[in-house]
């Protein structure tokens, strides 16, 4: 018996043929915050659906707290909040009332249902709309509301499609805060094609692309391949490479254009101080001198093009 | 957990003002019905002089009010029906009950019975209208008793057809037309087999099970049609649910 909250043992599921997720297995533990990552029609949305249960799987299968989602789909699903990509509303309900069906359904208690639905407002911010119309609220109200609806029973999982989508930058941090909160004692996992957001809220990543899975590890080794050992310097009265390269450390440089150059140092190496102070003495007019970080955005493009390039070469 | 379904059906119901306008029009034409009938009672049967032709007043109003009643919810099933999953599939809600947990089953019992409580608000108050003939008659409890529950009955199955349509479309008003159609066809059955009624496809008429309920009998060889009906329509909505599932 192990304790892995959501289990995913091999999920596919073909859309006439087409495979839309193919073999897909993940565990998740309590107190974990996995980002889903992905280009559009990735298959994001559709391992979601399985893992919920609104999708059956063509093949493998989602445990849930180690309930099988197939064989016990009703004690399953009681351990699930879920915020699907569109957000399931009943606009013409007030948001008092919308949550207190949502309560009712995911079995809170008759005595328990006021108490939960007061706590869901005050931790989504919606203390002042709850005799509101949902159809008159805002976008990002109503996303509120979506997000209130997941976590008002307390879920050990809470799955949310895409939840900052439509949202101003205040609301986003509040939800960011929210997820993190939701995420100390029970399980989270969200998708988003925002990446700087993952690195923000999650502990764990997956990259999917064309339903594979592409990567899959804590989000340490994904920044760590995002913070290289480069630097990028700008100087108005640049050297020579050769001359650079006579620094202690510094093993490439990469003349970028007039003046700015990448350069590129061993493991353990600090060569920044004396790049500065070559640049004092010699004259070079430095400028800027900062650590070059490869954008989240290309590390993802490299690992989706990387696999490409796996596939490609394995057919060939 | 039915219920909570039943009760959310019902709260949507209310929360439009489709429900109430139904309800109170429906209410007036039956009235007025009703208010009808007992003026005809009199001008007839002070004109009828032979004992065979005189019908008690129960009779004479009930049949009048039952039968327009009857004709009527032909017209309003459909139009409440036909939200019940078209809606929710269109606005996408619907995950919101796929993943709560219930069942399939438990979701289309709460969407039918939601719908049948809504209506058997109806048949309550036509009972109630027509017990008011007991001031100053002395009225046929059980013809009333009989033909309620034959109306709640025929409610009930036209409510089935309706969800088990409105489970097939995204579109409400395609729902609506389809299921008044199919409700007409089934009630008008036993008209095209007016020459042969002992056919079989006229004794699946809808209006022929009814009958023998507005002449205050209960047979139960027409509850067991409607049961039946009742439970065939529901299965292939859950079955339409679930392919939704499968097929995604």
């Amino acid at each position: 018996m192990n304790n892995f909250t959501v289990e995913a043992i091999e999920l596919t599921r073909l859309y006439g043929g087409r495979e839309a997720v193919s073999n897909v297995s993940f565990t998740l533990s309590k107190g974990q915050v996995l980002g889903f990552l992905g280009p559009n029609g990735a298959g994001k949305s559709t391992t979601m659906k399985m893992l919920t249960g609104n999708l059956a799987p063509s093949n493998g299968s989602v445990k849930i707290c180690g309930i099988d989602m197939m064989e016990n789909p009703k004690e399953a699903k009681a351990l699930i909040g879920y915020l699907p990509e569109m957000r399931p509303l009943y606009k013409e309900l007030t948001v008092d009332e919308y949550l207190t069906i949502a309560a009712r359904l995911h079995r809170v208690s008759a005595g328990n249902i006021k108490k939960a639905v007061e706590v869901a407002k005050e931790r989504c911010g919606l203390g002042h709309m709850s005799k509101r119309l949902i159809e008159n609220l805002s976008n990002g109200y109503q996303q509120r509301v979506g997000i209130a609806q997941a976590i008002i029973h307390n879920p050990m999982v809470v799955i949310l499609d895409e939840p900052t989508v439509g949202l101003d930058p205040i609301q986003i941090r509040d939800i960011r805060a929210l997820i993190r909160e939701v995420g100390a004692e029970r399980s989270v996992i969200i998708s988003t094609h925002i990446l700087p957001e993952v690195e923000m809220v999650c502990d764990h990543v997956q990259i999917i692309d064309k339903g594979k899975l592409v990567f899959n590890g804590a989000i340490d080794v994904l920044k760590k391949q995002r913070i290289g050992n480069k630097l990028l310097i700008s100087m108005h009265n640049p050297p020579s490479t050769d001359e650079l390269l006579k620094i202690a450390g510094v093993t490439e440089v990469e003349v970028l254009s007039a003046g700015q150059m990448r350069v590129r140092f061993a493991d353990n190496a600090t060569p920044a101080e004396a790049i500065v102070q070559a640049a004092v003495q010699n004259n070079w007019g430095l400028h800027q001198i900062a650590p070059d970080q490869t954008s989240l955005e290309d590390v993802f493009v490299q690992l989706t093009y990387q696999e490409q390039a796996v596939t490609e070469a394995s057919v060939s | 957990m039915i219920i909570n379904v039943a009760r959310k059906e019902l709260k949507s119901m209310f929360a439009s003002p489709m429900g109430w306008v139904i309800l109170s029009l429906l209410m007036f034409a039956f009235g007025t019905y009703y208010l009808n009938g007992v003026n005809d009672y009199f001008a007839v049967m002070s004109g009828a002089m032979r004992p065979a032709e005189r019908t008690g007043v129960t009779q004479f109003v009930g049949q009048m009010v039952y039968g327009f009643a009857s004709f009527m919810v032909l017209f309003a099933v459909p139009l409440l029906s036909m939200r019940l999953i078209s809606e929710e599939r269109r606005s996408q809600t619907l995950p919101f009950l796929f993943s709560a947990p219930i069942s399939l089953t438990e979701i289309v019992m709460g969407k039918f019975l939601g719908l049948v409580a809504f209506l058997s608000i109806l048949v309550v108050f036509i009972a109630a209208m027509l017990c008011t003939l007991n001031i100053w008659a002395d009225i046929d409890f059980g013809f009333i008793v009989a033909n309620s529950i034959g109306l709640l009955l025929m409610v009930a199955s036209f409510s089935a057809l309706g969800l088990c349509f409105s489970s097939m479309t995204q579109q409400p008003v395609v729902a609506a037309i389809l299921t008044f159609i199919a409700l007409f066809a089934l009630m008008f059955l036993d008209r095209f087999f007016a020459g042969d009624p002992s056919n079989t496809l006229a004794s699946l008429s809808l209006t022929r099970h009814f009958q023998s309920f507005s002449g205050g009998l209960i047979d139960t060889a027409d509850i067991a049609y409607f049961g039946l009906f009742i439970a065939t329509f529901l299965t292939l909505t859950v079955r339409r649910l679930d392919a939704d599932r499968l097929r995604g």
